[in-house]
């Protein structure tokens, strides 16, 4: 067990390790220049142009470190991975990568992970109710409707929901993570608000994607009712709701949560797409703000948080199979 | 009534009938089945595939699927009609009167479950208010009465080899103590050592319980050695029941006359003698006996009348016109 676990670790460290270096050196291919264009934009808005230009641009790349050879700051990058220091961000200097990343997670937790996990709750649900044939016919068909949402992508849901429930009727606001003029704080008044905030979000990832889990899990269903165990249950005499648990949504478990693992990867794509579409301060937002800045520091931080976070569940996912099913054993 | 109550049959199938409604199609898949077995006994049901021998023990158990449908008939064990059950009495009956041994015993087994835990909620589901000691020891010793260590209680379906896993099915089956045991080709996935390992454990749980047992199988040798009567199926209808001993020796229906020649035999090496034909197809029955076709004594009356079952000497049952003259006018069961 132990020379799986070190296994198992040194794997983590090789992605870990492939996913930086991949993305270390993918946004220095472009010429854009994030100190440059910060300085522009400043004299593009307040018609502040320092005479000095130049000279503030190259002490600041040569603070940054920027002005040494590339494979030099590589090996700087890859020490400053390993002390979890990711820097500052040069767009918004002297915010660090880090303030960045703790200001929009807790954006992107709240809002991500629990749409995920509704969105796989409710799927499973109704796609094991609609697989399972003493089911009223009314339950089974309540699957339906997620099915005919499957194929449109959050975007344009994010959008029709945006502009009839938000626009048109003027049931929820428009976007951002709570009211203008608000001030957070810990009071009823601005939890609801914010929580009104995040409806027209979570619907937007929610309705699209619980279709999948649906179809996914009436499929298995319907091949775990044919096999002999379930048959056999029920010769036993054992009641509906005994069989439908133990024998049926037991052993649909073990692929809906390697399926689940795998969806939490693609959380980051659609978080990019929602946060954007609703303005909401999150990881995805930060990251489209600093791929468009070429703030690469922010880039490296940012998507080697989320391949961290994702290597970990999978690596993690591999020591709960065999408490799914006993006749998994973890293999060296 | 003059009988004594031990005498009565224990199991009572009277006029049992199931159709399947194919797209195709009605196919009659049993047709007025009737026979009755009493404490103790065992009865051998043998038949070609599709014969309906299956769909009899399903039906029996309440469990035919649809677009499948019992259409008539009652099966009685001691005085419970289980036709007229409830689907909830239905569920209580299944393994506490009349319990099922799967045909695929490998597959039969909850493979994420031990197997404790799927002898345990067998005894929950039927028995209410036992502790879970009482419950955990009857199931221990359900395990040690059909050979099993009581650490398979503990163990998961991988675990175990085949035999093994028959076993656990067979324990669940006496779990209860049913009064019928219906056990559907138990031993077909094994081999012929422990195949034989497995029809003694049956045939001593049998007697310990003092159930009726009806075994489902394609294997005549299995047949001549473990029950007391058999049973042939043909199309849906039992054609011949009759004692183990009249069956080989004196077969009396023309297709278990077949049978019962196209068994392999010492003497004759080298030349099977099948049975010319196929097996009829449950849509397109032929008219009259549905055996007309491939019967070599087929007369003009087989192929227009439908034969009904004559009760001959010593309790023989033929369904067949040849024996119209013989039949001794018995009060059905």
């Amino acid at each position: 067990m132990a020379k799986l676990i070190l296994q198992r670790l040194a794997f983590l460290l090789l992605v870990i390790w492939s996913a930086s270096t991949i993305i270390f050196f993918v946004p220095r291919m472009s010429s854009r220049n994030a100190i440059r264009e910060r300085f522009a934009e400043l004299a593009r808005t307040g018609g502040f142009a320092p005479a000095d230009l130049e000279a503030i641009i190259s002490s600041m790349e040569q603070q940054f470190g920027l002005d040494r050879p590339l494979i030099e700051q590589y090996w700087v990058y890859l020490g400053n991975i390993l002390r979890m220091d990711f820097g500052y961000s040069l767009s918004r200097y002297p915010a660090t990568v880090t303030d960045l990343i703790v200001q929009a997670l807790p954006w992107t937790i709240g809002l991500l992970i629990v749409t995920t996990i509704l969105a796989f709750l409710i799927g499973n649900f109704l796609g094991a109710i609609a697989a399972w044939p003493r089911a009223p016919r009314w339950a089974r068909g309540m699957a339906t409707p997620f099915v005919l949402l499957t194929g449109v992508p959050p975007v344009i849901m994010g959008v029709l929901l945006l502009f009839f429930v938000g626009f048109r009727l003027k049931l929820l606001p428009l976007g951002g993570a709570y009211s203008i003029g608000t001030v957070p704080s810990l009071t009823w008044e601005f939890a609801l608000d914010m929580l009104r905030h995040q409806v027209l979000p979570a619907m937007a990832l929610v309705l699209g994607s619980v279709g999948g889990w649906v179809l996914s899990m009436r499929g298995m269903g319907i091949t775990i009712q044919g096999e002999d165990y379930v048959t056999f249950a029920e010769h036993k005499g054992l009641t509906p709701g005994r069989i439908f648990r133990d024998y049926y949504l037991r052993n649909t478990l073990l692929p809906q949560m390697t399926a689940f693992a795998l969806a939490l990867g693609t959380i980051v794509t659609s978080a990019i797409v929602v946060e954007a579409i609703f303005s909401l301060p999150g990881i995805g937002t930060a990251l489209n703000n600093a791929i468009r800045a070429n703030d690469f520091p922010v880039i490296y931080g940012i998507v080697l948080f989320i391949t961290i976070a994702v290597a970990t569940i999978m690596v993690a996912m591999e020591f709960v199979y065999p408490l799914l099913d006993p006749r998994i054993k973890p293999q060296t | 009534m003059t009988t004594t109550w031990s005498s009565q049959p224990v199991l009572r199938v009277q006029g049992l009938e199931v159709t399947y409604y194919t797209d195709l199609g009605r196919a009659k898949a049993l047709d007025d089945v009737t026979f009755s077995l009493g404490a103790g006994e065992k009865m051998g049901m043998v038949g070609e595939s599709g014969s309906g021998k299956s769909t009899l023990a399903l039906a029996m158990m309440r469990m035919i699927k649809p677009p499948g449908r019992i259409e008539g008939g009652t099966v009685h064990i001691g005085d419970t009609e289980l036709m007229g059950l409830t689907e909830e009495g239905m569920r209580k009956a299944r393994l506490s009167k009349i319990a099922y041994i799967p045909q695929g015993a490998m597959n039969s087994l909850n493979p994420v479950t031990r197997i404790g835990a799927q002898l345990v909620d067998a005894v929950k589901s039927h028995v209410s208010g036992d502790s879970n000691s009482a419950i955990k020891d009857r199931c221990l010793a359900a395990l040690r009465s059909v050979d099993l260590d009581e650490r398979v209680f503990n163990l998961y379906a991988h675990e175990l080899s085949g035999g093994m896993k028959q076993r656990v099915c067979i324990a669940i089956g006496i779990l209860l103590q049913p009064q019928v045991i219906i056990a559907d080709e138990p031993t077909s996935a094994l081999d012929v050592v422990t195949q034989r390992q497995v029809m003694e454990t049956i045939d001593r749980v049998k007697d310990e319980i003092n159930a009726a047992v009806i075994l489902i199988g394609h294997d005549m040798g299995l047949m001549a050695q473990f029950v007391d009567k058999v049973a042939v199926m043909y199309a849906g209808r039992l054609v011949e029941v009759a004692t183990v001993r009249d069956m080989f020796t004196n077969p009396r229906h023309p297709y278990a006359q077949a049978l019962i020649e196209s068994l392999p035999n010492l003497d004759n090496k080298g030349v099977f003698q099948g049975i010319p034909g196929l097996a009829p197809s449950l849509l397109r029955l032929p008219s009259g006996c549905a055996f007309h076709p491939r019967c070599t004594h087929a007369q003009d009356i087989c192929k227009q009348v439908r034969p009904e079952v004559n009760h001959i000497s010593d309790g023989r049952l033929v369904t067949c016109h040849l024996f119209d003259k013989e039949a001794v006018h018995v009060q059905s069961a």
